[in-house]
């Protein structure tokens, strides 16, 4: 809506944990923080991600939903659920592809990434990408990544059978034009067609 | 009698750290809507000063909004600058003077606990002599206080004794970069750094000391730099280095040297720049000669043809900016280490260039204001020598004193606390500085702050420091006084004032002021705001070489930081030094060092065959004591591990969990183990955050670089086994529960 979309770079993340700290000061957040934040593993290397939800365009978390709590704006951000709706069943937590919406016990209810849609929606930041400190989550216009990066932004997901496409993107190196997360993706079975579904 | 008026415990109980988790009045507040006022200032932790907007309602800061128009750092901040907000509400907040009591510290009024304060400092100086009483201050202070504090001890109490708690930061570089340039400044702006074409990085961990640079890294490799990363762990920016150098703790002057040696005898020299703007190139490169790449591998423990590999990429490149941080400076070579470090950069051409320097990244607060004005124990304001006559009565002019009144060069941190310990000091008057947890040897600490005949400290929170004090002066937050502090950058910021302090709690300079009048010389000291004071330091640096004459508050908000030396009020300021290879001595010309090797002060031998050394997590600052108070922060990193690699951790039956006891010729600490392969095998790591059981500078030990006088933080001789229980929790140590 205002020209600005979000990127996901794990290539640049330092794990400091800012977003993290920034997501629960955001005015509908409150406490309650729903960035994605992993150590891939400590023991092993220093490598970190954060990421935030990567709101699909045909988002499964809302298709599954029993309650109808959980909705699509306009400019294709995917809402937290709706506290009068939603019935803490976890149908989305299971369902989506991401594994990004948590249910809040104290809450009673799913929450997630909304990209701060009180600041977003009225063409500011969202907190976390304001406040990365190595712009692994940025918020930037499409020219501003294009003329900046050295990776390029991707937001087709292959996962297993289920391609998605989603309005934040990753980067991935040049020559990807997709992401594909699952070694099937990538296994050739000859000439003669297998369903895959029989696997 | 300075020992702890009560037991551990129950200090803790009643001051804390308290960890603080929400805003003022709880997240589901209404007034967290849209506050009235945003006020743009900057971060209270760390030499980035991030430009920061704090949220103001009712005279409390109740939370903060990026400030993306401020330019170094456009928004970003750490995950201490999001939080950084909740310290004016912690519960641990200090309202009113304490007094020690029988049994513990009572609430005091302000006139009692001056009066008490000024008659026992003369009461000691009338019976010990004037420099029995020494004075501490801190690089987090703002400018002004600084400068006060300086012009406290040499005007006002007439003792040699004042240095800071930046004497354990970077000195070492500022030593290194005063002889070898003739100015004691990162000489580039920031934004010089994505224009590099090669990074070197050695003793910085940017990703966690210095977060938001690391968006300026990651830029620079956008446009195509090469990473390079010396340091005895993978630090977080390892991650994309294009050459990582694990060089073991304390040899980093072999590695430069043999990278200088590779430059020469390679022809990768710029003859031209050595030959136009520099002097002693041949000193460096007699120093150089024995240490081929073979030599210092074997020193380092870095594989010879990866310094070759090093040396080649830097030789080669025309724009090069070399950062770095404590790991160098932290040693009984420190000076040496920078040293080298601006002599590869002199050896290549690379200074005074958009995108070619060595800048050293500067760790506290106003690590690069604080030590321009006076609170160093050897200089006066401007960054002048205490020892230059000129220097002596253009200050004393502005003071109104004769330059025969001003006291010479005193002892540093370290030898204040060596002559406490001695019995040659007896009082002590400090602020902003916790060296019960920031010195090393913190035993031999406790035990030279439990000798003082006074002891009187100014601070917001009763840090495990101040729990030694005699008196405690409630003083102020950052955000409760005006001022300016220098980024390090060398950019000269707008820190504003926010909200008040508490009503019984009083303004740090007030205080300071108060003490001089009561001292009798209110009439040096009649200053009635912060900007008045800094009227007197523009005075007072003008001429020296952190020249702040042409700055004002209003042209800083104007320009967004104004880079010193700014001599006159047309003057924009000097974001780059050296440009045109103009330098800041006489003759204007660089000076080449002569390069020596020399063993750390603490070997490590068969009993103690282990490196240890310490340093920063991202979500603490310095000793901790604002940072353990904020609980966000603490829950990152809720207690100091030991970082071991598999390789010694299997070697010592240790299992990433387990209680460690890491012993040095000092003392010992049992912590929990995180094994890691981002760590040299024959080296630990310890954060030291942390006060008591906790503290890692029970371990470390009070060499010093003879010259800098900063300790050897980064190298100490240990030994590691596993140990058979934690440590007992309670009897005393309460500090187990501060976190």
């Amino acid at each position: 809506m205002f020209g600005m979309e979000f990127y996901v770079d794990p290539s640049r993340c330092i794990g400091c944990e800012a977003c993290l700290k920034a997501c629960e000061e955001c005015e509908t957040h409150r406490g309650v923080s729903m960035i994605n934040f992993d150590f891939v593993d400590r023991g092993e290397t220093i490598a970190t991600a954060a990421y935030v939800c990567w709101h699909c365009d045909d988002p499964t978390c809302a298709q599954v939903c029993p309650a109808d709590a959980i909705k699509k704006y306009e400019d294709g951000v995917v809402g937290s659920s709706l506290k009068p709706r939603c019935i803490a069943c976890s149908n989305c937590v299971l369902a989506c592809p991401f594994g990004i919406p948590k249910l809040i016990p104290e809450a009673e209810q799913m929450m997630k990434c909304d990209m701060c849609y009180d600041r977003s929606s009225i063409g500011k930041k969202p907190m976390c990408a304001t406040v990365c400190p190595s712009q692994a989550l940025a918020y930037v216009t499409p020219e501003t990544i294009a003329s900046s990066r050295r990776e390029k932004p991707v937001n087709t997901f292959r996962i297993g059978a289920q391609t998605i496409s989603t309005k934040v993107y990753m980067m991935a190196p040049a020559a990807i034009e997709e992401i594909a997360v699952d070694v099937a993706d990538y296994t050739w079975e000859g000439e003669y067609e297998v369903v895959p579904q029989a696997f | 009698m300075a020992k702890l008026p009560q037991s551990v415990d129950d200090l803790v109980a009643r001051f804390g750290p308290h960890p603080n988790y929400a805003p003022p009045g709880g997240w589901q507040d209404e007034s967290r809507g849209p506050a009235p006022r945003l006020v743009k200032t900057h971060c209270c932790f760390c030499g980035q000063q991030c430009g920061i907007q704090l949220k103001v309602r009712d005279n409390r800061v109740i939370g903060f909004e990026p400030w993306e128009d401020f330019p170094f750092n456009r928004g970003m901040l750490c995950p201490k600058g999001v939080k950084r907000y909740m310290q004016s509400s912690s519960p641990d907040r200090l309202l009113q003077p304490l007094m020690r009591a029988e049994g513990g510290f009572r609430n005091a009024g302000w006139d009692e606990a001056l009066d008490f304060t000024a008659r026992r400092l003369r009461e000691l100086q009338a019976k010990y002599g004037r420099d029995s009483v020494a004075v501490y201050g801190g690089a987090s202070l703002t400018t002004e206080k600084a400068y006060l504090l300086g012009k406290f001890a040499r005007v006002a109490l007439g003792t040699r004794h004042i240095d800071y708690n930046g004497r354990l930061c970077m000195v070492s570089a500022g030593t290194a970069y005063k002889g070898t340039f003739g100015v004691d400044r990162a000489p580039n702006p920031w934004s010089d750094i994505p224009k590099a074409e090669v990074i070197f990085s050695i003793g910085a961990n940017i990703g966690e000391c210095a977060p938001i640079t690391t968006d300026y890294i990651w830029r620079a490799r956008d446009n195509g730099a090469k990473l390079i990363v010396a340091d005895p762990r993978m630090t977080p920016i390892a991650r994309n280095a294009a050459l990582f150098l694990p060089v073991r703790p304390g040899t980093d002057l072999a590695l430069l040297m043999a990278m200088l040696h590779v430059i020469i005898r390679d022809g990768l020299i710029d003859r031209e720049f050595i030959d136009a703007h520099t002097t002693g190139f041949e000193l460096t490169a007699d120093s150089v000669r024995e240490w081929d790449p073979k030599r210092a591998g074997s020193v380092t423990g870095v594989p010879p043809e990866a310094i070759e590999k090093a040396a080649r990429m830097i030789g080669e490149s025309r724009r090069v900016m070399i950062l770095h941080a404590r790991g160098l400076e932290h040693q009984s070579k420190g000076v040496e280490n920078c040293e080298a470090v601006c002599a590869l950069a002199m050896a290549t051409g690379n200074l005074g260039r958009e995108g070619a320097g060595c800048v050293m990244v500067t760790g506290q607060g106003n690590g690069q204001g604080g030590r321009e004005h006076g609170q160093k124990c050897d200089q006066l304001p401007g960054q002048r020598s205490l020892t230059d006559p000129a220097a002596r009565a253009h200050v004393a002019s502005v003071w109104g004193i004769s330059p025969d009144e001003l006291p010479g060069p005193g002892l540093s941190a370290q030898e204040i606390m060596n002559a406490i310990h001695a019995g040659e000091i007896k009082g002590l008057l400090s602020i902003c500085f916790n060296p019960a947890v920031s010195l090393p040897d913190a035993n031999f600490t406790r035990e030279a702050l439990e000798k003082l005949e006074f002891f009187g400290v100014i601070d917001f929170f009763l840090s495990e420091t101040a729990m030694h004090a005699d008196v405690v002066l409630a003083g102020s937050l950052q955000e409760e006084e005006e001022g300016v502090t220098a980024n390090t950058e060398g950019r000269v910021i707008h820190i504003q004032k926010a909200v008040d302090p508490p009503p019984n709690a009083r303004a740090d300079s007030e205080i300071i002021c108060d003490l001089a009048r009561r001292l009798g010389q209110g009439e040096r000291f009649a200053f009635r705001e912060p900007r008045e004071i800094f009227e007197e330091l523009r005075r007072a640096s003008q001429g020296g070489v952190a020249d702040y004459y042409g700055i004002t508050y209003e042209k800083i908000d104007r320009q967004m930081g104004v880079f010193w030396p700014c001599p006159d009020l047309q003057h924009p300021g000097t974001p780059r030094l050296f440009e045109g290879g103009r330098f800041f001595h006489a003759d204007g010309r660089a000076r080449f060092m002569k390069l020596a090797w020399r063993e750390s002060g603490d070997p490590v031998d068969i009993s103690y065959p282990i490196y240890l050394t310490t340093g920063r997590v991202v979500s603490q600052y310095l000793s901790g004591t604002q940072t353990r108070r904020i609980g966000a922060l603490l829950d990152q990193y809720p207690q100091p591990k030991v970082e071991i690699h598999p390789r010694l951790a299997e070697q010592r039956g240790i299992k990433n969990g387990d209680w460690v006891r890491v012993t040095t010729r000092r003392s010992d600490l049992t912590l929990q183990a995180s094994v890691v392969r981002t760590i040299r095998p024959d080296t630990v790591f310890i954060p030291y955050h942390w006060p008591r059981e906790r503290s890692a500078n029970r371990l470390t030990h009070r060499t010093l670089d003879p010259r800098s006088k900063i300790p050897e933080f980064k190298v100490s001789a240990c030994r590691i086994e596993k140990a058979d229980a934690p440590p007992p929790a309670g009897n005393g140590d309460a500090s187990r529960r501060d976190g």
